[in-house]
């Protein structure tokens, strides 16, 4: 059963997505409707189990952490607020969209200025109160207010402050058109809080599943299920402990000996030896992060489509999944987005290694032979300075000269990264498309760093962006990733994999792309079989 | 020896240490806090990580007063410091007093209990090697003490999480997190690896001062005598030659002693234990001064009451300087 067909259908069994929903869905995946009936059926034997001690080995916590989301910025903190806390929004493990949570439904005005979040009913946050609209204005209050030290503070700048509570809904007006603000508000920081968080941001006090028992920054973090959460099907376990574990030799250690139930961060180089314990299971997902060749394409050579074209021909993507990933990623297509995104646009091709293609256009765009030069450390991402070295392989097939440059690691992403004209990167990608767009593709972003500067573009990241016809919106997305795609300055070899593991014992696991660890909520969509 | 104001020499010298470790402490502290502030980028932008965003950088650096002069605020935490408060942490607002108490309790713990085995593992086994000079015993405990402090401790870790915790199923794996209370006979069996590859990395260096101290008395014409009038060899070394080589010798398990405490950073990573290395290096990486200052002085506290210990021993094992005339 391929991945995504598993996970659909266990979306079904904990009636996330209905059974239409799923045969249509699998229709599209090339799976016949009787057959999809069938393997509905056997996936909803696997029914939850109640009870037990779930402990996670993670990645990625420090002795520094707070329970206030604000300042969450690493795996730990992450998790353990999804532990006891939720947002308005989360994000759909399979096609990446906006789902409700605390907030139950939500309309747009036309031109997206205008947004209503309908605040579900019958929640209440763990000390008692009822989770009330002027809560959740509060929560987007303190983190967006002029004396915030949230780490959401950038996103919430692209919402302004204007937002408040209309009887059970929370009204957000923004200055201008944005169909993206459900995302947006999916973000781990927006946690919402009794009374914004404005009393004590770091109680620990929130409408999730668990409720904190024991917090010991670096160390350990206990929860114990509270029996009055609203949802049904919903975080099996009595309870979840986290323990830090950040040397990656002692989480493996850590899981194969037993002492924990999952683990997240686990080297691409071990996962082949690890698949070989009998107790074991790898789960990876493709997320939205991303390793680039960049170069300016206002700068000479690269100024030349040929040129660009002919660099991108030459790379070999399966060789480079295959040995710098070890097959635990995806090949990209030259625009920076993949399926994790909503609306990716799936029609166009991809882009195939083809040496005669690329000695075509190079030998078109008449480059005087001179050696081409990419700079390269494993600063940019693990095994950079191997995949130059593979790519200046395939270039020599074609005829392409590269020549390349390692530089040292410290001082990377101040002196060679958006300052030289060509080199290895690496993008941790965002949350939707508009975001990846904005963020390094505007005429005006700071990190445009293939200074692709296109009025033109511009105008479509905004247009899309209050777009709220989903069609036409896709259309748009389209018509972007083909112009970053065959005249842009970047190279998109691979997508790279989030990659967990947890024993066999532990069922129901739900990758998503969006984080990992199931975007931070294995705890409550796993459960535990004896 | 300086003058004792009518104090017997232990006590003289005592006085005179603690005076100056309590100067030490403080440049210490004064230094720590300039080397802080040298590194790049303070606790707003370190703290907030990519996420930074100028304007919640500087609400941060506002609330904390880290835009008050550096002699300022060395002055107020210091004024803190007098009165007993160590104040919170920046990051967490936890007090640094009882989280301090609980991760240096765990690493005395830990270091304790490696001290207990490896000192007189190491001072036995330097004097069989002794005993077997230039015999197979002496190179064989040559050669596996050498062996050991030539390994990385991270290395000597992994074995033993995977020979012992792993293929053989004795002894706990990471994380290894100490019930509670910390001391008690419970957790010594849940930290003997940790303990175990501690006990490994000192051994060889004590032992091997051990060996060096007695061979040297070893030659001197007492102990010939001693062998002369038929006194068996371990009698000699146990009775004539250890205790006048016991200076060297306490010197030496000071140092390691200290290791043991402010050392343990690495083996405390790999076993995931919750001590005080962590802790510290957790601060210094988001430069949470309360936290990094506190550290450092309960560091060099360690090392300064360590040092002054074993000059202490060193005086009661030497007669001459016990009596002076």
């Amino acid at each position: 059963m391929s991945k995504e067909l598993e996970h659909l259908s266990l979306m079904v069994v904990r009636g996330q997505l209905n059974r239409r929903d799923f045969i249509g869905r699998a229709a599209a995946l090339g799976l016949a409707a009787p057959l999809a009936t069938q393997l509905l059926s056997s996936t909803a034997k696997a029914n939850p189990v109640k009870g037990g001690h779930f402990i996670m080995g993670l990645n990625g916590g420090e002795s520094t952490n707070s329970l206030d989301p604000g300042v969450a910025a690493t795996t730990v903190p992450q998790v353990v607020n999804f532990t006891w806390g939720e947002g308005l929004v989360i994000t759909d493990p399979v096609d990446g969209s906006a789902q409700p949570w605390l907030a139950e439904s939500w309309e747009a005005s036309a031109d997206a200025k205008k947004w209503s979040f309908k605040i579900r009913k019958g929640v209440t946050f763990s000390d008692g109160k009822a989770l009330t609209a002027e809560d959740c204005a509060a929560t987007l209050k303190r983190h967006s207010d002029e004396n915030s030290q949230s780490g959401a503070l950038g996103i919430l700048k692209a919402i302004g402050q204007n937002f408040r509570a209309d009887g059970d809904n929370l009204v957000i007006e923004l200055e201008a058109g944005n169909a993206d603000l459900p995302y947006l508000l999916s973000d781990y920081h927006l946690i919402m809080q009794p009374n914004g968080g404005f009393d004590d941001p770091a109680s620990g006090i929130g409408t999730g599943a668990y409720t904190v028992e024991t917090n010991e920054p670096g160390v350990r973090h206990l929860l114990k299920r509270r029996d009055d959460h609203w949802m049904s099907d919903w975080a099996y376990f009595d309870s979840v402990e986290v323990l830090v574990i950040n040397d990656g030799t002692a989480r493996t250690a850590a899981l194969t000996g037993g002492k924990v139930h999952a683990i997240n961060r686990v080297d691409p180089k071990t996962v082949g030896l690890m698949k070989r314990a009998p107790n074991v299971k790898i789960n990876n997902v493709s997320g939205r992060g991303h390793y680039v060749f960049i170069n300016h394409v206002n700068t000479a050579p690269f100024d030349n489509v040929d040129l660009g074209l002919a660099l991108k021909y030459a790379v070999n993507r399966e060789e480079l999944v295959d040995k710098i990933l070890r097959g635990y990623g995806s090949v990209g297509n030259d625009f920076p987005i993949n399926a994790a995104y909503a609306l990716f646009p799936d029609s166009i091709p991809q882009r195939e290694f083809d040496t005669d293609k690329a000695a075509f256009h190079y030998k078109k765009s008449g480059h005087d032979g001179t050696p081409i030069l990419l700079r390269t450390s494993d600063a940019a991402f693990g095994g950079a300075e191997d995949a130059a070295v593979l790519y200046q392989q395939t270039c020599a097939k074609a005829g392409i000269p590269l020549e390349i440059s390692r530089e040292p690691a410290d001082g990377y992403w101040t002196n060679v990264w958006n300052a030289k004209p060509f080199c290895v990167s690496y993008w941790g990608g965002r949350p939707t498309q508009d975001q990846m767009y904005t963020v390094a593709y505007h005429s005006g972003a700071d990190w445009n760093d293939t200074r692709w500067l296109r009025p033109d573009f511009d105008k479509l990241i905004i247009e899309a962006r209050a777009e709220l016809d989903q069609e036409r919106r896709k259309q748009i997305y389209t018509d972007m990733a083909l112009q970053v795609r065959d005249e842009g300055g970047v190279i998109v070899p691979m997508f790279n994999d989030f990659i967990d593991a947890s024993t066999t014992k532990l069922e129901g696991i739900l990758v998503d792309p969006s984080q990992p660890m199931s975007n931070g909520l294995i705890q409550c969509r796993s459960w535990l079989t004896a | 020896m300086a003058k004792n104001f009518g104090l017997g020499p232990v006590a003289s010298l005592l006085v005179q240490r603690i005076g100056i470790g309590f100067l030490l402490i403080l440049a210490i502290s004064a230094l720590l806090f300039i080397g802080v502030e040298m590194l790049p980028g303070d606790f707003a932008r370190n703290y907030l990580g990519q996420s930074a965003t100028p304007e919640a950088v500087a609400n941060i650096r506002k609330e904390l007063g880290l835009d008050q002069p550096i002699i300022t605020r060395y002055l107020g935490w210091l004024g803190g410091v007098l009165t007993g408060d160590f104040g919170q942490s920046w990051a967490n607002k936890a007090s640094v007093g009882d989280q301090l108490f609980k991760r240096l309790s765990n690493t005395l713990f830990l270091a304790t209990v490696a001290a207990v085995f490896a000192v007189p593992i190491s001072v036995g086994l330097g004097m069989v090697a002794v005993f077997f000079r230039n015999k197979l015993p002496d190179h064989v405990i040559n050669i596996l003490s050498l062996a050991a402090i030539s390994m990385p401790e991270f290395f000597i870790g992994y074995l033993f999480i995977f020979f012992f915790a792993l293929l053989l199923g004795i002894g706990d794996g990471p994380p290894i997190i100490p019930g509670s209370p910390t001391w008690s006979l419970g957790n010594v069996g849940l930290v003997a690896l940790p303990a175990a590859t501690l006990v490994v990395v000192v051994l060889a260096h004590m032992m091997r001062m051990t060996r060096a101290a007695i061979l040297n008395i070893m030659d001197s014409a007492y102990i010939e005598t001693a062998e002369l009038k038929g006194v068996n060899m371990m009698t000699v070394i146990r009775k004539h030659a250890a205790p006048n080589a016991i200076s060297p010798i306490i010197n030496v398990v000071a140092l390691n002693l200290a290791y043991l405490v402010v050392g343990v950073v690495v083996v405390e990573v790999i076993f995931a234990y919750p001590g005080m290395g962590q802790y510290f290096v957790d601060a210094v990486r988001v430069r949470d001064m309360p936290v990094v200052q506190a550290c450092g002085m309960v560091f060099a506290g360690v090392y300064i009451v360590l040092n002054m210990l074993a000059d202490v021993g060193s005086i009661m094992a030497n007669p001459r300087l016990m009596h002076p005339k």
